[in-house]
């Protein structure tokens, strides 16, 4: 019965995570949010220091341009990366919002993964250990019928709200 | 005038020497008469930098340009709140008023020495070392009455446009004395470290002058968040810049420690943990003073690059070195006097969530520097904005959440999973029914991930609600049968008896209010049109119908904004009017936004500019779903930090007979000797 209940709850966690893959997984991408999508990888080259699609500076032509581009390359049934290789080639490498998942950069995305994944790694590990550790059970010296009244009257004294 | 202002402030830096050497030599030698002389020079400290505060405001409001820094932020026209604001609106000016700060928590440090008078003797000496620092930073580096070459202009170059707002106004000083405050708790731990403080007393002194600094901490990011919306006209209130990022981090570690220090009050645990994230607070609020003025990253809120960095680098390690030596020196002092018993306890699920906020303060430290990283590694720079930040940290962000609706509902030492089981069930059941009424309703987190964050945020939050909601009814009720009264009444008595522990939930339902607020980025949406008069465009419900555009011209700047009448389902609701406008004396254009804020959603309205090729103003709306509960949250965040930092109310005693009175007065009679000094 306990098994049963064990294998139950593995099966739980499972399908919890299978369905949070799937529903990643599916995430679909209609053309009206391809260039908000794109649009918000790239940074606008202005100087303002914010992405393409939020550019608030005044008057700004810089900005005007890169959605022109932008919206160019959509035209033209380039694919996604593509799209921004474009940009790339153009502004440089500064033009991506985020680093890229090759070269160095990759380091960039592993590096918050593996401290997160260690620090909780180390936390279970330490909990354990100490777990493993601790003291012995106490020796049974239980208070008898009179101690009690006793500390029964201490703890309501001094636990009354 | 700008000589006293340089005198005064030579004057500050002399008084910080001799509070630094005096004390340190009378702790050394014991002399109770030289330490005293040592606490009095760092009350001066504050007479002298203030006079020096005071002359640079003043010159501001005498539009004194000969001096370099009142030319650069100020001109004759600049209304007299903004010449206020001078004094932090520039690299030297904002340094002066750090000083400033530094010198007045200094000040209620040293007249509360009673507290302690050995501890805070030692914690005097810390913050005089911090005050040599920023005094001599302001005397040789960044002097802000350096006088002005030549011939003196009639008029200054004026304030920045971007910080011509009421808000700017009180925003840096909030996160100022949010940094700065972080120096006091700094000082303390170090100073117990150093004297191998006896007993959690220094604890007691310290988590509340965290808390302050934190509160300040808080509103200072909040106010900063709230400004960006209002004022940049981008629509979003979080842009992942280095500057918001420094003033992060320190908040996530002050926020661990506040959590982790409880471990250590009741169960003695964690001494090191702490001792460190104290050190980590202070150390993460210079450095991201560094990172603002050094020029290291590039930044749209930066002070201008400046030769300073250097400094803060030097101080940075010689403040590691220090705490470092005395850490290993004493750390025998720091040993746990219990070890954890199970992973199912509160103390595990302190340090669970000690561990992600330290991750995800890792994550955005790591995201600010990784440009300067790639550019020394591989030559090249690269850019690290919003999805980065948004990618790593929303994961983060959902698992604290998680903690923060489980960890109320275990107990010390360990808990059964029955227990847990039986609080827990009501409130996911709770969760669970509001995140299938979202779904039936229409939210499709399969559609994309920014929905299912979304979903997964207000599913959350309704759990940690539901927590929290259960811990008040739970102790209400009881308190209600005891007294008779309603629950409602219970709640009330049952916070004010332990404003602390209740305190720090109204805390925790701030934080999920800002959640849901956050959440509400998902469902964005924005669009751009020329709107000539009698044009229409529409963004969700509303259509906006362009009335009239009109002009004025003020001393400080010409505006020109457009008059449009807003519909919702056919109906007229109200008349929103963006702006933009002009300041003569910087020549820099800036947007005034115009938000209309309701609980759902925020319209929001930017005059963008004219189209050059045809002259037809152009209108940018963004519909914000759910930003007001982002600064509802924040209100509550304040409530809830300002009652955990009332005392407890005392429950009612019986009167004392004359045998029990006879009793007290022993017992303080014999104790006065001992608590003499203490408060």
């Amino acid at each position: 019965m306990r098994i049963g209940r064990k294998m139950l709850h593995r099966w739980a966690v499972v399908m919890m995570f299978a369905s949070t893959l799937l529903l990643m997984g599916v995430a679909g991408d209609p053309t009206g949010q391809r260039f908000d999508r794109l649009g918000h990888d790239l940074m606008c080259q202005c100087g303002c220091g914010q992405v393409l699609l939020e550019c608030n500076h005044v008057g700004c032509s810089t900005s005007e341009e890169m959605r022109k581009e932008l919206k160019l390359s959509m035209e033209r049934g380039d694919k996604d990366d593509v799209v921004l290789a474009g940009f790339v080639a153009k502004y440089g490498p500064t033009v991506l919002s985020a680093p890229t998942t090759t070269g160095f950069n990759r380091v960039a995305w592993i590096m918050p993964v593996v401290i997160f994944i260690a620090a909780l790694t180390a936390v279970v590990l330490v909990v354990r250990a100490w777990k493993n550790r601790g003291p012995k059970d106490p020796p049974d010296n239980s208070a008898g019928p009179g101690e009690m009244d006793e500390f029964r009257r201490r703890a309501r004294e001094e636990t009354t709200l | 005038m700008p000589q006293i202002g340089s005198f005064t402030l030579l004057l500050g830096l002399a008084l910080s020497v001799y509070a630094f050497a005096a004390g340190l030599y009378a702790i050394v030698r014991n002399d109770d008469r030289l330490s005293e002389t040592a606490r009095r020079a760092g009350i001066a400290i504050f007479l002298a930098v203030t006079a020096a505060s005071a002359v640079l405001v003043y010159c501001a409001f005498q539009n004194d340009f000969s001096v370099a820094y009142i030319l650069h932020h100020s001109n004759r026209a600049l209304p007299a709140p903004y010449k206020f604001a001078a004094l932090w609106s520039g690299q030297e000016g904002s340094l002066l008023f750090w000083c400033w700060l530094l010198a007045a928590y200094g000040l209620v440090l040293r007249l509360r020495h009673k507290v302690d008078t050995r501890l805070v003797a030692h914690a005097s000496v810390v913050i005089s070392a911090v005050q040599i620092f920023f005094l001599a930073l302001v005397n040789f580096a960044a002097h802000p009455f350096a006088l002005v070459a030549g011939t003196i202009p009639a008029d200054g170059n004026g304030l920045n446009p971007l910080l011509q707002y009421p808000e700017m106004v009180i925003h840096p000083p909030m996160l100022y004395l949010g940094y700065v405050g972080m120096t006091v708790p700094f000082c303390f731990a170090l100073a117990a470290l150093i004297m191998r403080y006896p007993g959690e007393k220094w604890i007691h002194i310290t988590r509340r002058w965290t808390m302050v600094g934190w509160l300040f901490l808080t509103c200072g990011i909040f106010l900063g968040s709230y400004w960006a919306y209002r004022v940049l006209g981008w629509g979003g209130w979080w842009g992942w810049d280095p500057v918001e990022n420094a003033s992060l981090l320190p908040w996530l570690t002050g926020t661990a420690f506040l959590h982790s220090v409880m471990m250590q009050e009741k169960r003695g645990m964690m001494k090191v943990w702490n001792m460190w994230l104290i050190f980590s607070t202070f150390l993460l609020a210079i450095f991201g003073t560094f990172l603002t003025r050094s020029g290291v990253v590039s930044s749209v809120h930066a002070f201008a690059e400046s030769d300073i960095g250097p400094y803060f680098v030097v101080f940075l390690a010689l403040t590691f070195a220090v705490c470092a030596f005395f850490f290993v020196r004493n750390r025998s002092h720091l040993e746990s006097e219990h070890k954890l018993e199970s992973l199912v306890s509160r103390e595990s699920s302190f340090l669970f969530n000690n561990v992600l906020l330290l991750v995800a303060a890792f994550a955005v430290l790591w995201g600010t520097l990784f440009p300067v990283l790639s550019e020394w590694v591989t030559g090249h720079k690269v850019t690290v904005g919003p999805p980065f930040f948004n990618k790593v940290n929303i994961p983060i962000a959902l698992f604290l959440l998680l903690l923060t609706a489980v960890g109320p509902l275990l107990a010390w030492r360990k808990t059964s999973t029955e227990s847990l089981r039986k609080n827990f069930m009501v409130p996911a059941l709770i969760s669970l029914t509001v995140g299938a009424l979202l779904v039936a309703f229409g939210m499709k987190p399969w559609v994309e991930i920014s929905y299912f964050y979304a979903l997964m945020t207000i599913m959350l939050s309704v759990l940690v609600a539901a927590t929290i909601g259960s811990e008040f009814i739970r102790g209400g009720q009881v308190i209600a049968r005891h007294n008779q009264s309603n629950v409602f009444h219970g709640m009330w008595l049952l916070t004010r008896r332990n404003t602390r522990r209740y305190g720090g939930y109204i805390v925790h339902l701030g934080v999920i209010v800002t959640m849901i607020g956050f959440a509400g980025v998902a469902f964005y949406q924005n669009t751009e049109q020329e709107l000539g008069f009698g044009d229409k465009m529409s963004i969700g419900p509303y259509t906006l119908v362009c009335r009239s555009y009109t002009q004025d011209d003020k001393p400080n700047y010409s505006s020109e904004w457009a008059i449009l009448d807003i519909y919702k389902n056919g109906k007229q609701i109200t008349t929103m009017y963006p702006e933009q406008r002009f300041y003569k004396a910087s020549q820099q254009p800036a947007t005034m936004v115009a938000n209309r804020s309701t609980i759902m959603e925020d319209l929001y309205l930017v005059y963008t500019g004219k189209n050059p090729e045809n002259g037809r103003p152009i209108i940018k709306a963004h519909l914000n779903p759910l930003v007001w509960w982002i600064w509802a949250g924040a209100h509550l965040i304040l409530v809830g930090t300002i009652i955990a930092l009332v005392p407890n109310m005392q429950s009612k005693r019986k009167k004392p007979g004359p045998r029990e009175r006879a009793r007290a007065l022993v017992d303080v009679e014999s104790r006065a000797p001992v608590e003499a000094g203490n408060d």
